[in-house]
This record gives structure tokens, sequence and C-alpha cells, in this order.
């Protein structure tokens, strides 16, 4: 019983945070059809500021995570401008070559910069101990992680589902042409779109940093990870994301916990029947 | 007079038919006459760098056979190394758990390894489209991974397959040191299965996978099955494949788990890519280039390579999309219908 509740904890936060990573992969995925391994790069960009500003500058962790945002949204923006805007609309092919390029370099600049060793982000005390919940105790930490993921997907259900933005966003999800001839600039629901994508993945690499340790190959190691989760959920869906985050992160962590030596082979089983069967993903529209 | 124009236009055509053949043939020979020409130039230039020549040799292998499903068919996959791996695992275990060492018979052992994981990968991945068909690549070679990590009395798991003991070459060349033989042994491969493929690939069934690529929905309205026709093709990469990890494990005598990683298979894209899809003499551009490269810049400098791997393929798709040898021949082809010549 133990067991089962300790993994149900652990696997449901790192459904969360892998949500929290990879949501912003998938709604550009969905929105631009960009295939962008790079994705990843900028989760760990976000965990490398959060561990300078909080370790190094020992500013604190709530500071830490806004600086890792803004600033791998800075760092986002010429990147954007100067290699994603070639690649929209370009055969896949071509976009995989463009962002593993892009991956290779963050990997190397982040080696050179940062130095190889793992780095950790100190926690702030309130979230460091565990919660007794009279019958057992938790991490406040997976608490603080999954309650991140909640707060992040009722955000963006808000703004997609409520908003004026939100409108025009899903209208350029199902038809960018139409779109941009009724007037919707899709060109800023672009750079918005993936402003917040990249946000979101610097966000979630701090608050997961956990669960993921932030070193130079984190980038190429969790790429395929992220990848996966965004296509058994289904390009540019939320609630897909959400259900494949739980699932794929649940079947991970049991498998880790009860079958360790078995490395992530159900993980992978697990993906290849999901997708035999939904082959465009959980929430996927059949094209 | 009709009959006089049908005899006229028939002899067009096969006059046109045999200039065609014709011209194939040239450029098969002037294919066939650059291997030789590289290879040989590489035995001089690097006589102390055979292994790293051979291992050259073996990846190509495994970036023809990827050309084939993602050149040809338009299937793209970052698990193309899957089958690779299985054929360098089974010409392994032939030799050092059934004692055939013969290379002739381990190398054909690595082409069936190969071919059967081709049907089973071509079976799985033609379940999905696009970004799920990626994905389903990767999730492949991660399974094929996990599955000879645990099996460690068959493949020796992390450590490595090794114990591999190989026969003299028709019982005539011995497998020496310096990897003399086993060079020879990776050109005439290449050379045999380039010619192969170029067969393959001018065929009716070649011209009708290039079809798939184009258009499956109007391969499929002209009667022909393109899930039937590309299982095929896949079952041909993976025998080419096989060849190709037989190769490195007959090289080498040892089999590491790499030869089935993701990496590999991305690398593998990434070379073929980097010279020019749908093409054989792309895909032996790219991975000529990337490869010595890739020792060039990690011997310059440790720190760096990996950046400047990184540059390159951003500066390809930036300045060269359609690879660098579908570049060339762009620029060549430009020139001479500038000059007024027709391209034969």
């Amino acid at each position: 019983m133990q067991t089962v509740f300790s993994i149900a904890v652990d696997a449901l936060a790192y459904g969360m945070v892998l949500f929290v990573i990879s949501i912003g992969l998938s709604v550009t995925m969905g929105l631009m059809r960009v295939v962008n391994l790079a994705h990843g790069g900028f989760a760990m960009i976000g965990g490398y500021i959060a561990s300078y500003v909080a370790r190094d500058l020992a500013l604190g962790y709530g500071l830490a995570l806004i600086a890792a945002v803004v600033f791998t949204i800075l760092i986002a923006i010429p990147i954007e401008r100067l290699l994603y805007r070639r690649i929209y609309g370009q055969p896949e092919l071509t976009q995989v070559l463009m962002t593993i390029g892009i991956t290779f370099c963050i990997i190397g600049i982040a080696n050179f910069v940062m130095g190889p060793t793992l780095k950790t982000i100190p926690l702030a005390p309130s979230l460091q101990g565990s919660a007794d919940l009279g019958f057992r105790t938790i991490p406040i930490h997976r608490l603080f992680a999954i309650a991140c993921g909640l707060a992040v997907a009722l955000g963006l259900w808000y703004a997609i589902e409520k908003t004026n933005f939100g409108i025009k966003l899903r209208a350029s999800v199902d038809n960018a042409a139409m779109a941009a001839a009724l007037g919707v600039r899709t060109e800023i629901v672009y750079a918005v779109s993936f402003a917040a994508a990249v946000g979101l993945a610097a966000f979630g690499g701090v608050v997961g940093s956990e669960f993921l340790p932030v070193e130079p190959y984190y980038a190429l190691r969790y790429m395929v990870t992220f990848l996966v989760v965004v296509s058994v959920g289904g390009a540019g869906s939320i609630p897909g994301a959400l259900a494949a985050c739980l699932l794929l992160g649940a079947i991970d962590t049991t498998g880790r916990y009860l079958m360790p030596e078995f490395g992530e082979f159900f993980f992978y089983l697990a993906v290849i029947a999901i997708i035999c069967v939904f082959p465009s993903g959980l929430a996927g529209r059949a094209k | 007079m009709t009959e006089k124009t049908n005899s006229t236009l028939a002899a067009g055509a096969a006059t046109t038919r045999s200039r065609l053949r014709a011209g194939f043939i040239k450029r098969d020979l002037y294919g066939f006459a650059a291997i030789v020409i590289v290879a040989a130039a590489g035995y001089v230039l690097f006589p102390d760098n055979l292994a790293l020549l051979t291992r050259i040799i073996a990846i190509a292998l495994l970036v023809l056979s990827l050309d084939l499903v993602t050149g040809y068919c338009g299937v793209a996959t970052l698990g193309q190394a899957a089958l690779f791996g299985s054929g360098a695992y089974a010409a392994g275990i032939l030799s050092a758990h059934y004692g055939i060492n013969d290379p002739l018979l381990m190398t054909l052992g690595g082409i069936f390894a190969g071919a059967v994981a081709g049907l089973i990968c071509g079976i799985v991945m033609l379940r999905a489209h696009g970004l799920p068909q990626l994905v389903l690549s990767i999730a492949l070679v991660y399974l094929f991974h996990e599955f000879a990590n645990k099996a460690s009395s068959w493949t020796g798991g992390s450590d490595g397959l090794s114990g591999i003991v190989l026969d003299p070459l028709f019982g005539l060349y011995e497998f020496d040191l310096f990897g003399h033989t086993a060079y020879f042994f990776g050109v005439v491969l290449l050379l045999i299965v380039f010619t192969l493929l170029r067969i393959v690939v001018r065929s009716p069934f070649g011209m009708l996978c290039r079809g798939i690529k184009e258009d499956p929905v109007r391969i499929r309205a002209l009667g022909a099955s393109p899930h039937k026709a590309v299982i095929k093709m896949y079952i041909i990469s993976g025998a080419v494949a096989g060849t190709g990890g037989a190769l490195s494990a007959i090289s080498t005598q040892v089999v590491a788990l790499d030869a089935l990683s993701f990496t590999q298979s991305a690398e593998a894209l990434v070379m073929l890519v980097l010279g020019g899809t749908g093409s054989l003499f792309g895909a032996l551009v790219g991975t000529v280039i990337f490869m010595l490269f890739e020792d060039f810049v990690s011997a310059a400098n440790p720190f760096h390579w990996l950046t400047m791997v990184g540059a390159l393929l951003i500066v390809v798709v930036l300045f060269a999309p359609k690879g660098i040898f579908g570049t060339v021949q762009d620029l060549l082809s430009v020139r001479k219908n500038t000059t007024g010549e027709t391209r034969p």
C-alpha cells in the first residue's frame, strides 16, 4: 500500500512535469507544423539560468523561476527570428535536420559555458521537507510540481477557450490561410505562442529539475520523451497531452519502481501499442 | 503514312530508351569508378587509419539503406540503426556462440537478420504517418536497444559482445591487425551493394516506390499497393543495413549496444539529409563528408565539436536545402543549360 501510494504520487508529479514542458511543444507543433527537436534545449537553458540565479547569486527560488522564464524567452526570440522562420512549411526532414543542429549547438555551448557537471537548483525552504497528510507524508516539492501542472493546464484552458487571443489561436491551428484572410495577424499569433511555449519549457525545466536533472546532454536525452508525449497525445491538443503525460508518466514510474532492470522497455512498448491503435494520437483528429 | 509514322515513333522510342539506358550505364560506371578511386585514395593517403575508413563504409551501407526507405519511399525514420544493429549482433552471435567464423557466412547471417528486422519495423512503421510515424521509429529502436541490453547472455549487454573470431577470407586472406583485409572486404561489399541498388532503384519496382513517395493515393488508384511495395523496400533496406552491421562486427570484432542506438539512427539521418535524399550518390557523399568532418573536428577541438557539427547542419539547411550532392548537381545542370547543352 505504501509503495502503491508513493508510486502514484511520483507518477502524478512526473506526469505533470512532462506536461508543463511538452505542452508548449504540442501547441507549436499543432500550430506551426514544426517538428521542434530543440524544445528540450530551451527547458535546459531555463534550468541553467535558474541554477545560476539561485545557487551562484543566491537570490532565491522564486526569483530564479521568473528569471529563467524571462531570459529563456529573450534567448529564444533571435533564434526564432533567424532560424525557425526559415523552416515553417518546409518538409519534415529539413525541420529535423535544422532543429537537431540547433540542439547540438545548445548542448555544445552549454557544455562550454556551464561545464559538464550536473547543476542543482536549491529549493526554497518552504518547498523542502514533507507534508503530513495524517496517514502518509509526501515531499512538498512533489505537491508543488503537481500544483504547477494543474495551474498550467487550467491557465492554458482558460487562455485558449475563453480569451480573444485563444479564438485567434484556434482559428490559426485549424486553417492558417483562412484565418489570415479573415484578418487574424497570424505572424503575431505564431510569435506569441512560440514565446509562451519556450517560457513554459523553461518553467517546466526548473520545476522538474528533481526528476530530470540539468546537465548538458539534457536536451538530447529527454528530447525523445517530449516528442513521444506530444505524438501520443496528438499534436495541438491540451487534454490529449495531459492524458498522455499522466498515462506515460504512470507507466514509466511504475516500470522503474517495480522492474528497474528492464529500463524503458515497457515505456516504449506502450508507446508502440498506443500509436498502433490511435495512429494520430489519443486526441488527434484523423487526417 | 500512319504506319510509317508509327514505325518512326517506335524506332524513336527505342533509340530514346537505349540512349537512356546507355546514359544510366554510363552514370553507373562513373559511380563505380568514383567509389574505386576514392577507396584507393583513402588507402594510399591514410594507411594508418583503415579502421576509420572501414567504419565509414559500414555507416555508408547504413545510410544507403536509410535512403531506400526515406529518400525513395518517403518514410521518415529515426530508427534505422535497429536494422543495422540486428545485422551486427547476428553476425557477432554466429561467431561468438555458434563458432561459425567464416566472414561470408557471418555476412549472410547479418543480411538475413537485417531483412527480418526490416520486415518487423516495416509492418509496425506503416501503421502511422507523419509525426507519429517518426515517434514509432524512435520507440522501435529503443525497444531493440533495451531488448539487446536485457538479453545479456546472448549479446553481452552493456559490456558489448566480444569473443568474435574470424577465419581467413576464402581460407586465404587473414584478417590482420592493421585492417587491410577488412578494408578490402568492405570496399568489395560496398561495390556489390551499390551496383545491386542502382539496378533496384531503376527497376519498375524502384519507380513504383518513387511514385508512392510523390502521391500514394494516385498509386493506389492506378491499381498498385503502396503498403506491399514499401514493406518490400523495407526488407531490401534491412538486408543492406544488415550488411553494414555485419561489416562493422567483422572489422572491429566487437558489437556494442551503440550499434542499436537512437543516436546512431539520428546521425545516419543527418548524413543522408546532408548529402541529399533520393540519390544513392547523395547518401555516400553525405556519409563521407560527415564522418570525416566529425573525425577532424573532434580531434582538433574536443570541446567544440558538437557545436561545429550543429552549425554545419544549420548552414546546410539554410544554404543547401537539397543536400550537398543535390545542390552541386543543380549548379552543374544550370551551367550546362546556359551553355546550350541538354542533360543526358
